[in-house]
């Protein structure tokens, strides 16, 4: 398999099916916090789905319709940084193969 | 006990959360005893929301599903296991290969989208009311004792509450069993499935029929991050990516997406895929703790099984968890049973599960296995040893028509080119013996 064939991660959850809460992000940041800790970074490197973002502003970016509820940010976030719960009954990734 | 007219009013005997692996043995379980059981689940179907590496070793569903094996959607019969050194220039493995394990059927591999509907319509056809496409947002109580579940504005009541929520076990948290784990504990797995046909991954991969091969990869495949890399036939597709412990990749600075495309574009690995379709990107959190990770196991009125409990094994050859999950299931569904029995749900009735556990292989195993985690932990088994052994093999078959030196020579030689020592070897050694 070539880089080409692997393609980006954003072009391969294409390939997922997800059912998107158009109404509410199951993943909030409070900014500041974030900005003082330094998580940024952190949680854009080990976020799988490339979920969080550094915007051009200095705050982190969340394309939550991406998420495969893996739970890694929550993890590893410092205190304070994240509210992270799963999506709402029946939303979020549906995966066809696991 | 519950005397005459104190029986509490209940919407199910027994709600369980979760309908993976763990879920579905325990509610199936259950149903088949009798009991009135709901099981709620997340996801818009069964398995929507789970991901497994996945090898299952089945065995133990024989238990639960006589004839497993041939009922259930499984993938391919492992029947070849290779453990392999991955340097950035070699692959060096060991392959082991055996009909008995076809015969016996250790070891099969899954998707979970298609294990776990199979495993929850059983539950059905057993009598269990199945929920899909519910979120339980928390426990009900009255006092100590947990009565029933949330969901949205309802509230749903049983005598007992199963909580077989996965590794993220908010259900866990909820009542206080656990805090934020170690980041040593926990691991990502990022996995691709990749269509192959049929024919095609049987040639790539030596196998006839259902066999199926697994590979179990260490060294190069994770960068020197803690973890390893897995690839694993299935029946026209194969699983494969990286497995990356949450400490080290904080530490070392890895990106978990670049770590899975290093593996998979390695020159060594890269042919396996070759012409491949990518049918799914999914991610999931392992529990790596082993026996430190084990939680309490029970609460007035909770259970707690499977992946929520900590039930996961990396012994460095193999990666258990379902097995482990359905393991804690049956020995869950006994003490409950007994439990509905006496109309006894006090948290000392139901520590009769910590009793099961303990006659059964899986707290066996989890205790075996406790030092497995440390062992694991040291960082020579993720890049030097590779190295090692990679020389050791050019020296052997490198014949550059200098004259040859015996093996002990090439060893020892690659051994002092390599910042390993020769007591980092024994106290390996040592150490792993005492470990697996």
């Amino acid at each position: 398999m070539s880089m080409a064939e692997l393609a980006t991660v954003t072009e391969r959850l294409d390939k997922n099916h997800y059912e998107t809460d158009e109404e509410r992000s199951h993943i909030e940041i409070d900014q500041a916090v974030a900005k003082a800790t330094g998580a940024g970074p952190l949680l854009v490197r080990i976020c799988p789905a490339h979920v969080y973002s550094m915007l051009a502003d200095g705050t982190i970016g969340i394309l939550y319709a991406a998420c495969l509820e893996c739970g890694t940010c929550r993890a590893v976030a410092p205190p304070g940084v994240l509210t992270w719960h799963y999506p709402r009954s029946g939303l979020g990734v549906a995966y066809r193969e696991g | 006990m519950a005397g005459e007219g104190e029986t509490p009013d209940v919407d199910f005997d027994v709600i369980v959360i979760g309908a993976g692996v763990s879920g579905c043995v325990t509610a199936y379980q259950l149903a088949v005893a009798g009991h009135s059981v709901l099981l709620a689940e997340r996801g818009e179907k069964p398995g929507s929301k789970n991901l497994s590496g996945g090898i299952f070793y089945c065995r133990v569903m024989e238990e639960v599903f006589p004839g497993f094996v041939t009922e259930a959607p499984i993938e391919r019969r492992i029947t070849r296991n290779c453990l392999s050194f991955l340097s950035p220039t070699s692959f060096v493995n060991v392959d082991y290969r055996d009909e008995r394990l076809s015969q016996s059927v250790t070891a099969v591999s899954v998707l979970r989208a298609k294990l776990d509907e199979w495993l929850a319509g059983r539950c059905e056809e057993a009598g269990v009311t199945l929920m899909p496409g519910v979120k339980v947002d928390g426990l009900v109580r009255n006092g100590d004792q947990i009565v029933g579940i949330k969901a949205g504005d309802d509230e749903l009541r049983a005598h007992v509450v199963v909580a077989a929520d996965g590794v993220n076990s908010f259900i866990c948290q909820d009542a206080g069993i656990r805090k934020k784990e170690p980041l040593k504990h926990l691991a990502v797995g990022v996995k691709s499935v990749i269509r192959l046909p049929r024919a095609v991954i049987e040639d790539r991969f030596n196998l006839t029929g259902d066999e199926g091969a697994a590979y179990a990869v260490v060294g190069d495949c994770t960068n020197g991050t803690g973890g390893g890399g897995f690839l694993y036939t299935n029946t026209d597709s194969l699983s494969i990516g990286v497995v990356l412990r949450l400490d080290d990749l904080v530490e070392r600075g890895g990106t978990s997406s670049d770590l899975h495309d290093r593996f998979l574009l390695h020159p060594a690995i890269a042919p396996f895929l070759a012409g491949g379709e990518l049918l799914e990107y999914g991610c999931h959190l392992i529990a790596e703790g082993g026996q430190a990770m084990v939680h309490d196991l029970t609460r007035p009125g909770l259970v707690v099984v499977g992946d929520a409990a900590g039930f996961t094994l990396n012994t460095g050859f193999t990666v258990r968890g379902m097995d482990l999950a359905a393991g804690s299931a049956i020995a869950a569904a006994k003490a409950i049973d007994v439990a509905l029995k006496r109309g006894d749900f006090s948290q000392a009735s139901l520590d009769a599960y910590k009793v099961e556990l303990e006659k059964s292989f899986v707290g066996q195993d989890m205790r075996t296995y406790a030092r497995a985690p440390a062992f694991l932990e040291t960082p020579r088994m993720y890049g030097a040893y590779g190295l090692l052994l990679s020389d050791i093999f050019h020296g052997i078959y490198n014949l550059d028509a200098q004259p040859r030196r015996r093996l002990l020579a090439t060893g020892l030689s690659a051994l002092k080119k390599s910042p390993l020592k020769i007591v980092h070897l024994v106290k390996d050694m040592v150490a792993g013996v005492r470990a697996l």
